[in-house]
């Protein structure tokens, strides 16, 4: 599946996801600055990105723990959600994400 | 100015690699002081997951961030270690007779033989909302914490985030306060359910207002605010009359004053070696999230070796006369003896 991540600068690169691994994972390994500090443990909010809205919809809703969490993240947007908690699978192939503001 | 302290090994963190420090070094009679950003011992177990368990440390099946501290700190109590919380490591300087003299924000000097960096990712600091122009604001009318509530009398005052900070403070700002605005990115709220509701009240009560919404801008001069722009979700924008912005969006991890220490980062990690856990300055010793070396991984198990090793290490540096004699805590009545158990 592929992946298309917009960098703070608008710049978009395309990443190659590996099934079952999460986006967070696979924007940290393309090399882009997400800090994403607790390591995916959805403990600090720092993987924070926006959706494209019409991939929004076809997500799993973020659980309790992810919308708590997300109070912690700044600049939220209704399309926002933690990218450890999102995981690579072909339904996702093509979604587009950006990464919100540090 | 107060004298500096004088002891053996100064510890940058007080994290579960630094407060393991403590224990191994206790075991060879070293004196300990540990400095810490944080008003607590755990630095990211009980920062970021206090409550979430912990799989992989051995021997422990399963143990949350906060029962690994609090178990840390029974096992280092009987060494008596100095905390220095709430406390930034500012500066380090080699002093003429070869020992550390570390300086902290607060203008505290500790000086020692050895000093560890046991710092983790860096130090915890407020997270900075992405608004343009808000630093030339910080310290003077925006804040991250409040430090004297009498300071927000009378004033016009905005609260941005949804946990436990921005609630306790919207309450107990909003008597004294000649306006006072939450604002959050949705209408729901990570903090305490009856602070929530006390906040409800006061709005129905029109004491406050709370808006869904972020803040877009700030407007002002010389560090004093006038005015800020909330950003609606239907992407409609209104201006407020602002004198303080209070941003309560938790804390997140710099590296802060480490960088200036003249270590040779490798993308912002100290390289050590793995027999003395020691950086390239003699003396100065790195241990846990903070280091890197070939193979390195990044668990809590890894910093505890490294904190044996490193005592090891830091023992002849502190008593350069002495044999050092290798013991075990289960049939040595001299360690026993240190951690107050009979032997």
């Amino acid at each position: 599946m592929k992946i298309f991540a917009k960098d703070r600068d608008g710049k978009e690169i395309e990443i190659e996801g590996r099934e079952g691994w999460t986006i967070m994972e696979m924007l940290r390994e393309a090399g882009l600055p997400i800090t994403a500090e607790c390591g995916g443990a959805c403990a600090c909010a720092t993987c924070h990105v926006y959706v494209d809205e019409e991939w929004a919809a076809k997500l799993n809703p973020a659980s309790d723990m992810e919308v708590d969490m997300l109070d912690m993240a700044l600049a939220v947007q209704p399309n926002s959600r933690l990218s450890c908690q999102l995981t690579c699978s072909e339904e996702l192939d093509g979604i587009k994400v950006t990464l919100a503001p540090e | 100015m107060s004298e500096p302290i004088e002891t053996d090994v100064v510890i940058i963190g007080a994290g579960p690699a630094g407060l393991f420090a403590v224990f191994e070094l206790g075991l060879l009679d070293l004196k300990t002081h540990l400095i810490d950003i944080l008003d607590r011992p755990g630095g990211q177990c009980t920062e970021l997951y206090p409550e979430k368990p912990i799989y992989d440390i051995p021997a422990l099946p399963i143990v949350t961030g906060q029962e690994l501290v609090d178990r840390l700190m029974e096992q280092v109590k009987p060494f008596n270690p100095t905390f220095h919380f709430g406390e930034m490591a500012a500066g380090l300087t080699k002093l003429p007779d070869g020992r550390w003299k570390l300086t902290t924000d607060t203008g505290k000097e500790l000086v020692a033989p050895v000093v560890v960096v046991a710092a983790g990712a860096g130090s915890f600091v407020p997270k900075r909302p992405p608004i343009p122009g808000i630093e030339a604001y910080e310290g003077k009318s925006v804040h991250y914490a409040v430090r004297k509530m009498e300071s927000f009398r009378d004033k016009n005052v905005l609260i941005a985030g949804g946990g436990d900070s921005a609630l306790d403070w919207t309450l107990n700002l909003a008597p004294i306060a000649k306006s006072l605005t939450l604002v959050h990115h949705r209408d729901g709220f990570r903090a305490q359910q009856h602070s929530v509701n006390q906040m409800r009240e006061l709005v129905a009560e029109g004491k406050i207002n709370f808006h869904v919404a972020s803040v877009k801008g700030l407007h002002g001069a010389d560090g004093q605010l006038h005015a800020a722009t909330l950003l609606h979700h239907d992407k409609s924008e209104h201006q407020i009359d602002v004198d303080s912005f209070l941003p309560f969006f938790g804390l997140t991890i710099k590296l802060g004053p480490i960088a200036e220490f003249g270590l040779n980062l490798n993308e912002n990690l100290i390289p050590v070696d793995t027999a003395r856990f020691e950086t390239e300055q003699p003396g100065l010793f790195g241990i846990g999230d903070i280091i890197t070396y070939p193979g390195k991984l990044k668990l809590i198990l890894s910093g505890f070796h490294e904190a044996a090793l490193m005592a090891q290490a830091a023992f002849h540096i502190c008593r350069p006369n002495e044999k050092l004699r290798f013991q075990y805590t289960t049939s040595s009545s001299n360690l026993q003896k240190k951690l107050g158990v009979n032997g």
